[in-house]
This record gives C-alpha cells, structure tokens and sequence, in this order.
C-alpha cells in the first residue's frame, strides 16, 4: 500500500521555494492549438486594451463599471460574462463534435485523449458555472429590485464584490488554458480519478479553486437576493402580488443558500484529500468515494433548478406580455415553483441508481424524480392557457418561448424515462443522458436567456435589440439543437457512452457527423446573435425607446425609463395588484412630474474587486502550491476586509436638482413620443 | 416593506410614495441569519461526513483511545463562559456603556484565544502520536469537524478585535450596534455548533 501522506511530503520537498510546481514546462508550447488559441487571445486581447487606452475609457471603465454597487450595472457585467463565457464553452463544444465525428477507426481525430478529457471537462464546468450560472444571477440582479419598485439590492457593496468573485473563478479557469492544463475528470471531479494519487497535475485544483472562489460569490448575491425580495418590496407588494420572475427568483435564491454551502463542504474535503493527505474519498484507510457522489448531487440537483426557475420566470413574463393577458394561473405558478424548490431536494440520488443502494431507495428517488414533472407540467399547462385567446404577437422574445415549450416538454420526458431505476441501469452515462440534460438546459435555460435578453435589453440600454438577425439566431439555435442531439438520443440506446474519444465501430460516424453539423448550426445561431448586438447598436437610432415601456409591459420595471435613471424610481411606486404597472395604466395614473426629494443612495467603492482579485491570486497561487504567496495572499485578503469595514461613509444624496432635471428630461421624451404617436 | 407609508388617502388608493425617501429598512439582521443558516449547512455536511465515517478507524486509534475528556470539558467551559461574557458585552451596549463594552469583549476574546489554545495543544498531541488526519478516514473527519470549527473561531476573534477597536474609535454608534450584534449571533452561534461537536464527537466517540 503507498502512503500518500509520505509521499505527498516528498512532493513538497522539491517544491520551489516561492513558484512552488511552476515552471516554464507549464506553458504548452507542444500544443499547437492552444498556441494558436493563445495568440489569437493576446492579440484581440491587446486589441480591446489598446482600444480602451485610445478612447481613454480606463477611468469610466473603473469609475462607472468595475466600482460600481449599482445592481443595473453589476447585472449587465454579468451578463457579458455569460456571453464571454458561451463562446469559451461552445468553442469546446465545437472542438468535441468535430473529434469525435472524426475519431474512427484509423483515424485518432485532431484532440490527443489528455486534451479531449480537459475538453469535455471545461466545457461542462464553464456552461454551468460561467454561463448559465452568470446569465441567471444578471438577469435577477437588473430584474429584480425594478420588478419590486426598489432603488438597490440590500448590500449593494456585496452585491460587487459578489460579482468579482464569479469573474475571478472564471478568470482561473481561463489561465488554466495556458498555463498548466484543467481537470481531465468530467465536470464533476469524482474521487478516486480526481484524487491526489489519479490526477497527481494541477488540473483538479484549478478546478477545486475556481469554484470554491466563485462558489462564495454565489452564495453571498443568494442571501443578498432574498432579503432584497423579503425586505424592500414596495409598499403594498405582498408576497402574492410579486411578479412571477421574482417569485422563481426569491426559490432559486433560497436553493442557492441551501446547497451552495453544500458543494463548498465538499469541495474542500477533496481539497483536503489532494493537499493535506486526508482520507475522505480516497481507496485507503476508510475513505468511501461514493461519499463525495452524494454530496456533490446533493448540491448538483437543486443546482439545476437553480438555472431552470428563474427562466421560468422569464418565460412567464414573456408570455403574459406577449399574450397581452395576466398570467394564467398565478397562484398555481407560484405553489408549483415552491414544490420545485422543495422536491428538488428529494431527487439526487437519481444520479447514480447504478451505486446499488437497493430496490427500495432507488424506488424511492424514481418516484419523487416522477413527482417532481408534476409542477413543471402544471407550469407548461399555465403558459399555454395563457397563450389561448390570447392576442399573441410574435416577437422574438415569444418565439424563444414557443420554441421552449416545444424542446423542454421533450427533454422532460425523457428525464421522466431516465427516472425509472431499470431504466436507467441502461442508459446511466449514455449519449442518450448527455442528449436528455441538454435538452432539458438548452431547451430551457439557454432559450429562456435569449428570451430575457431579447426581452430586456430595450430596458436596459433605451434600444431594442434587431428582430431579423434575431429571428435568425432563434432558428439556427432551434434547428441546429434538434440536428445535434436527436442522433446522441439515437446513439444512447445503442448504448453508446459518453466521453469517449475514439471508436472503432465505423457504422457509428454518420450520427456523430449529423451532430457536428448540428453544433455547426448553433454556431452560426451564436454568430446571429453577435450580428444582432452589432446590427442593433449600429442602427440604435431607428431602434430607440423613449416610453421606457416599448412591450405595453405588465410589471414595475416598465414604469420607469429606459435605461433607468441611478436610483430606478423617483417616487417608490405602491403596488395595489398583482400587475402593479399594468393596474396603472388601466387606472391612468399620472406619472409625477413635481416635487421631486433628494434621494439616499449607496456609494461605489473599489473594495469588492481588490478583495476580490486577492482572493483569486490566493487561489492561483494555492494551485501552484506556492505556499508563501498563498500566504500573503490570504493575509492580503484579510486585511483589505478589515480595511474596508473602517469605511463608514458609505452612502451619499442624490441631490433634488439633480433628479428634477433627470426627471424632467423624461417628461419631455415622453411628451414628444406622444406626439409623434 | 415599509409599513408606514400608507396605501389609501382618504380611501382612495394613491400608487406613488410622494415622500421620496425609499431606504432599505434594516435588512442586515436577516442578511446575517441567512448566512448562519448557510453556514450551519457547512457544519451540516462536515457532521454527515463524520456520521458516515467515524467509524473507520482503518487499524488505527479510536476516540475512546484518543480523547481526554477532561481536557474537553474545560474547553467547552472556556467557550460557554465566553458566550456569557458576550451577552455581558450586549448588556453594555444596550446600556450604552463604551468601557463596559470593551471590558467585557476583552475578557470573551481572551476565554476564545483560551479554547484555541488548547485546542491546537490537543491537535499537537494527537499528531505527535502519529493520529494526524492522514491516519484514516475517522481522523480525517474529526480532524475537519472540529477545525473547521477552530477555524471559525480564530476569524471571530480576529473580527472581535477590529470590532474593539471600531467602538473604541467611533463610540457605539449605529454601524457599530448593527457590528456587534452580528458578531454577537456569530459567536453564539459557534457556541451551539460546539455542543454538537463535544456531545456527537467527544462524548458519544469516547464511549
């Protein structure tokens, strides 16, 4: 038996004083797609500096972006986050398809196996994580505190930093491209391949330490959420008369402090395992591997509620602005999103049936995983009531919804036939798996962003986004999905499975080729959707909003002007029914434009990001096990908290001109709108 | 919500607070709660993992050839007493008393520094007798339980001397009442996480 303790103490005897195991050899000079991967980056790279440096953009940049508390602002650099993140993840993406439609027979395919398995890896950590995860806390930090008629989110100063953190986790992995490699263990990282002894490189830790970085940033914006929706509602705003997204909001923010803390436990054990020799999940001396499998779905499951609830707010505004009708069934929607929240709990073990604990707590995890289609069906039935009799208008927001409902609705049911424990003991960890979840993420998740993003993107620039290259992002996205996945469906009940990356079996080439043109496909939809951005700011004078309501919304987020002003609302507005802005426009009430007060507002700072950044060079440097700089970094950490809690003046007054001339501004807008109208 | 701003003059309904001012009313408390609950999950998980594996001793010692008791039991008085010495602490501040604030938080952060102490003196002890964490899955679990648990005391006593020195600098101010009570819930909060530790590990792990 080998100790691992002893020699893991041998390790750190050779390691370098201050780089610890870093060394030119980390760089992948062999590798000549990273090299070129790496001088594309530094040259668009340098580019984007060089263009920031030219328009002297570096103080706006810091003053009003990287500093800034302001929940509309933190929302969107999430969300180009998300997009930055999307084209990493879909590259990898891209390079999979493209392998395994060659990777036959003679043929070894154009990734070697150790590239292929950081591949599919990052892919998985980087969609979840660093896509889906930003694009849905963007949209509920702008969304929300405007749904709710509120000038800020509770710890706006947290709500930054937060955000620093997400984008330092996303930063270590993107160093990892260059400078060592990633995880070669799946998504995941399950003991024993992701232990010390199996997975001796730095792969794994880049993996364990950008999320645990990221991991705190989530669960603090979650409990920064709740006490948002719980505390600064607008008066008359009871919890039944909230919009739906902030409702799916309030559940995924609750489920992200009920389980965030969860994975962080567990991902420290295994970070204890790899750096201190313990024995959790280890083969020796007692450690059960299949601890760690529990617990990381434990967090995993409701993880993908997480991602899923809040689209599903989305789409229920979307529908209900689009139908021009009140949603359907509100009270439903909301008890069918708590029992989500709550079964989501229930379900984890469905993960791994294959474990063997038993006829019995399979049964049981295959029933309440059935249970749970329950209320997601409920809420399918909600949104197509709502389309019935409806006057339907066919924007590009609701074309990503009906195109939802028809994909979602087919990945959840064969969720449903995965869910049967004999089932499963075939298909666990086929194609026709991989084909099932991203049915169910893209179906869901990724078409309900677009929708958001098409939806309040007038909001949140004063312009709406371009409808034809729109359309084309839609379709290529719809029909290159159903291209990709429909042959791994195909694929899974021949019972081919997932991470492969050579096969011998050349009958099986024409499925994985109709997949990579149908990834082929979705890339040009990306493109479109690039285009469009482009297309819209280039013609943004044509697309111009001066209502602040360009959809004839239902919601307080519309009442106000597009973009907001600073402090969101110049009088706090009182909700008297469930549609807060749509009840006034029926009632037509006067917008005031008088009288306007001085308004309190939280000052920006540039704590966050510093701490922030040190926490992530902490983590950098814990990776390379370059102990003394982990110490100052953690030191630094520290005391720039510290440091930060002796700033007590935080806050500042808008002054009553200022908001007067503002205000004033928009008073004239609109009057020349309804003039022209 | 604010409760005081009235929906309805005179019974007709008025949709626009013409006050102006909108501020979050205290949501700190509430804040700081639900990153307890969140934290409580940490300790959750760490219990489980000690649950599933306490008893993997792998050949190795066993709590009941490990633990020393008495050396627990002053321990888990170091850190009730400091609990006490905390409310003694809130008392102060209730009364507005700045010394007695300070007399009191001196004398809790000095009974926590105490429990650290000898806690990192039982830690020494145990891997100098070559029952480290590395030995086996028991000792990695207790090992991470109660450190964990250590941990969250060091980085309270660090907070407690900043706070001392922010009441020290600013008085008993608002911020600094808002501080205080927070750390206050943190600390009893340790405080019930170790009844767990000493009843679960020490107690039930030396029968």
């Amino acid at each position: 038996m080998s100790n691992p303790v002893v020699s893991h103490q041998q390790a750190l005897d050779q390691l370098h004083p201050i780089l610890g195991r870093l060394g030119w050899d980390a760089l992948p000079l062999h590798e000549p797609i990273l090299v070129a991967t790496f001088i594309a980056v530094a040259l668009g790279g340098s580019l984007v500096l060089a263009l920031i440096t030219k328009y002297r953009l570096w103080g706006t940049l810091w003053r009003d972006w990287v500093t800034s508390i302001d929940h509309k602002k933190i929302g969107i650099m999430y969300i180009v986050l998300g997009v930055v993140m999307l084209l990493r993840g879909f590259a990898d993406a891209l390079m999979m398809r493209a392998h395994q439609a060659m990777a036959f027979g003679d043929s070894a395919g154009f990734l070697p196996p150790h590239h292929y398995d950081q591949v599919f890896t990052a892919h998985g950590v980087i969609m979840i994580f660093f896509v889906a995860m930003p694009f849905v806390t963007g949209f509920m930090n702008y969304v929300v505190p405007l749904q709710i008629g509120a000038r800020d989110v509770a710890f706006p100063f947290l709500n930054n930093f937060s955000f620093w953190m997400t984008a330092g986790g996303a930063v270590l992995v993107m160093i990892s491209l260059f400078v060592g490699e990633f995880a070669k263990t799946g998504w995941l990282a399950y003991p024993p391949l992701s232990g010390i002894l199996a997975s001796p490189d730095v792969g794994v830790d880049y993996y364990l330490w950008a999320l645990q970085i990221a991991g705190v940033g989530t669960t603090l914006s979650g409990i920064n959420l709740i006490a948002t929706i719980i505390k600064m509602r607008a008066p008359g705003m009871t919890m039944m008369k909230m919009p739906v997204f902030t409702w799916t909001s309030l559940c995924t923010n609750v489920l992200i402090v009920a389980t965030f803390p969860v994975l962080a436990a567990t991902l420290a054990l295994l970070t204890a395992d790899r750096y201190l020799g313990t024995n959790f999940f280890t083969n020796d001396l007692g450690g059960n591997a299949m601890l760690y499998v529990n617990l990381i779905w434990i967090w995993g499951h409701p993880e993908v509620y997480i991602l899923v609830l809040p689209v599903f707010g989305i789409f229920s505004e979307v529908v209900s602005t689009f139908s021009r009708k009140k949603l359907f069934g509100y009270a439903s929607m909301v008890y069918a999103t708590v029992v989500i929240t709550i079964l989501s709990y229930l379900v984890w073990l469905h993960h791994f049936f294959t474990m063997g604990s038993g006829a019995s707590v399979n049964s049981f995890f295959g029933i309440t995983t059935m249970i749970i289609s329950i209320p997601t069906g409920a809420k399918i039935f909600n949104w197509l009531f709502t389309m019935y009799r409806g006057r339907i208008k066919f924007e590009v927001p609701m074309l990503w919804t009906v195109g939802f409902m028809v994909t979602f609705s087919i990945g959840g049911m064969t969720g449903v036939l995965l869910a049967v424990p004999a089932a499963d003991f075939v298909l666990h960890n086929s194609l026709f798996l991989i084909a099932h979840f991203h049915n169910v993420i893209i179906g869901g998740v990724v078409f309900g962003v677009f929708a958001g993003i098409n939806y309040w993107f007038p909001k949140a620039f004063g312009f709406r986004l371009d409808a034809f290259w729109g359309k084309v992002s839609f379709w290529c996205w719809f029909i290159g999905f159903w291209v990709a996945f429909t042959p791994l469906y195909v694929l899974g009940l021949m019972g081919i499975t997932r991470r492969v990356s050579h096969f011998d079996d050349m009958t099986l080439q024409p499925y994985f080729v109709v997949a990579a043109i149908g990834a082929g496909i979705v890339a040009l939809g990306i493109g479109a959707f690039l285009v469009q951005i482009a297309v819209s700011i280039w013609r943004r004078k044509e697309l111009r909003d001066t209502t602040g309501d360009i959809w004839g919304g239902r919601t307080l987020e519309w009442s106000t002007s597009s973009p907001p002003p600073d402090y969101n609302f110049a009088f706090t507005p009182i909700a008297h029914e469930m549609d807060a802005w749509y009840d006034m426009k029926q009632r037509g009430i006067e917008r005031p434009t008088k009288g306007f007060v001085a308004i309190h507002m939280p000052k920006n700072t540039g704590a966050g990001f510093i701490v922030a950044m040190l926490a992530t060079a902490m983590g950098f440097a814990l990776i390379w096990h370059m102990y003394l700089l982990a110490a100052l970094g953690l030191a630094a950490t520290v005391i720039a908290s510290i440091v930060h809690t002796f700033n007590y003046s935080r806050d500042y007054h808008i002054q009553a001109d200022e908001v007067t001339r503002a205000e004033d501004e928009r008073t004239r807008a609109l009057a020349a709108a309804g003039a022209a109208a | 919500m604010t409760a005081t701003v009235a929906t309805h003059v005179n019974g007709a309904p008025v949709y626009y607070d013409h006050r102006g001012e909108h501020h979050p009313p205290n949501s700190t408390m509430l804040g700081f709660w639900l990153y307890l609950m969140s934290d409580c999950l940490i300790f959750a998980v760490l219990f489980a993992v000690y649950a599933v594996l306490g008893r993997n001793y792998a050949a190795g010692p066993s709590g009941a050839d490990l633990f020393d008791l008495q050396l627990v039991a002053i321990n888990t008085a170091l850190l009730l007493f400091s609990s006490i010495t905390y409310g003694f602490a809130m008392i102060g501040m209730q009364a507005r008393r700045k010394a007695q604030v300070l007399g009191w938080l001196a004398i809790t952060g000095l009974l926590g520094l105490g429990f650290l102490g000898i806690e990192l003196y039982e830690f020494h002890h145990l891997i100098h007798e070559g029952a480290g964490p590395g030995r086996s899955a028991f000792l990695s679990s207790f090992f991470t339980l109660v450190g964990t648990h250590g941990l969250h005391v060091t980085f309270g006593s660090i907070w407690l001397v900043t706070l001392m020195f922010q009441v020290h600098k600013h008085g008993l101010t608002a911020p600094n009442r808002r501080r205080l009570m927070c750390l206050s819930m943190f600390w009893h909060f340790l405080d019930v996480v170790w009844i767990g530790v000493f009843t679960f590990v020490y107690l039930m792990g030396s029968m």
